[in-house]
């Protein structure tokens, strides 16, 4: 079982690989177009501003959604899955990959921003990601933009209103965290155990 | 909903056997007394939603052996890290998240170069960097620097002066003026400490910790005199800010951070069970 954790220069990625690393699962670091390609499951992180990361990710994009339609399971972390998107406001109005509706938007109001700290999900539908992870579980976020709520979410969580802090397409192969279960405790590493399991 | 974080700070020095360890822990259980990743772990197991490693040394030889530390921690324990302690260079700051952190924190070398933090920021995100504010009441409000008057505890108006090099030195410069200029230069978080209370478990400082809450709008992090699980409360209920910092509460065993937690929950505080 090959996980390709996509590479691209940006975001403390390393979590994500001793993550999948202690759940059994090791994943390999890379930005070779052939090895995504040839991977059985592909990881998206992200941490940084969406416009240099989408730059950095567009050579990748034909086949990280190419896979994607294939059934391949892909898991976007934060700004991962922020890319999965049509669109981003962070830094005009960015395009995404498009794989999920939807566009990006900035915290508004009152709060303070970034929004961090650790937060509880609301499940809103099934998913094999949360087999056995109870409805009101806390997961640590870091974020200054989010996606709203609409039918591709599969969890919300609240901070100035409801937004989406876990999406998926309509096949639900393609996931996206908007925080970091591989810094989630024991919540985050059975959701990427999980992960390891829809392959 | 957004927690409230409790945060167990270990102050890294190295030991007697060249080795790393957690100064000023008598925390029983563990297999080696204040060894610094088991008692991550430990903490991790108990329930703390961050935790802070700061390297006292403050040296080029400290900083490789935190490196170990944190890759150490990093590869079990699954919740977010922040390394503090003699950060100078974006070269240091790449290390260090390398190794695992998730957020560094700069205070000297910050005040010295301000734009230290946009140039960070601008390379790592501002998620990933906290200015650490060590400051200190001055009552001579005549001080041309005396921006912003805060009532103390005991009735008395004072400023407070951010001090550098461990509170060794004043700077002249207003903690809060500093506070809302290391937010627009792109800090992501503040952990404040003043040297009124740190050391002697007679609570946070609530004044300057409210002052500065209100002044941003960024995470504040209270550090810096909790002697128990009331003042956690205070830190929280009073000065509103967004997460406490506590060494040696935690490291002497007389709470966990499950019973913290219970007692904040207890009193309507919100907290990761």
């Amino acid at each position: 079982m090959k996980i390709a954790i996509v590479d691209y220069g940006a975001g403390n990625i390393r979590s994500v690989e001793r993550g999948l690393a202690f759940v059994g699962t090791p994943g390999a670091m890379t930005c070779d177009p052939g090895e995504i390609e040839a991977a059985d499951a592909i990881v998206l992180p992200g941490v940084g501003a969406f416009e240099s990361c989408m730059r950095q990710v567009a050579p990748l994009q034909q086949v990280i959604c190419r896979r994607i339609e294939a059934g391949v399971p892909f898991l976007g972390i934060c700004l991962g899955m922020q890319m999965l998107y049509q669109e981003s406001e962070e830094g005009g109005l960015i395009k995404g990959l498009g794989v999920v509706p939807g566009r990006v938007t900035r915290f508004s109001g009152n709060l303070k921003v970034p929004h961090m700290g650790w937060n509880s999900l609301s499940v809103r539908k099934e998913h094999p990601l949360l087999t056995g992870i109870a409805d009101g579980s806390y997961v640590y976020f870091v974020h200054s933009y989010r996606a709203g709520v609409d039918a591709g979410t599969v969890a919300a969580a609240e901070y100035g209103g409801d937004f989406t802090a876990i999406v998926a397409n309509e096949a639900g192969n393609a996931v996206g965290a908007q925080f970091h279960p591989e810094k989630s405790g024991a919540v985050g590493l059975r959701m990427l155990k999980n992960f390891t399991a829809m392959i | 909903m957004l927690t409230k974080r409790i945060i167990p700070c270990l102050d890294v020095t190295i030991g007697p056997d060249g080795g790393r360890v957690v100064k000023g822990v008598e925390f029983v259980n563990l297999r080696r007394a204040g060894d610094p990743v088991e008692l991550a772990r430990a903490y991790n197991e108990q329930g703390a939603d961050e935790l802070v490693f700061l390297d006292i040394t403050a040296s080029h030889e400290g900083r490789a052996t935190m490196i170990d530390v944190i890759e150490r921690t990093a590869n079990e324990v699954f919740i977010p890290m922040t390394v503090g302690g003699g950060i100078k260079t974006i070269g240091d700051i790449r290390s260090i998240l390398r190794a695992g952190a998730d957020k560094i924190t700069v205070n000297t070398s910050a005040v010295k170069n301000p734009s230290f933090i946009r140039e960070a920021s601008d390379m790592f995100g501002s998620q990933c960097i906290v200015t650490a504010i060590d400051c200190r009441s001055n009552t001579n409000l005549k001080d041309p620097n005396a921006r912003n008057v805060i009532t103390k505890k005991d009735g008395t108006p004072a400023w407070y002066e951010v001090v550098i090099y461990g509170g060794r030195q004043p700077t002249g410069i207003d903690a809060i003026e500093w506070a809302k200029q290391v937010e627009s230069l792109g800090s992501g978080e503040i952990m404040l400490t003043s040297m009124d209370t740190d050391g002697t478990k007679d609570g946070y400082d609530l004044y300057v910790t409210k002052a500065v809450c209100e002044a941003v709008r960024i995470p504040v992090i209270a550090s810096g005199g909790a002697g128990n699980i009331e003042h956690m409360y205070e830190a929280f209920a009073v000065a509103d800010a967004d997460a406490a910092l506590a060494a040696s509460i935690f490291h002497f065993g007389e709470y966990t951070i499950g019973q913290a937690k219970g007692y904040l929950r207890s009193k309507g505080i919100p907290v990761r069970p």
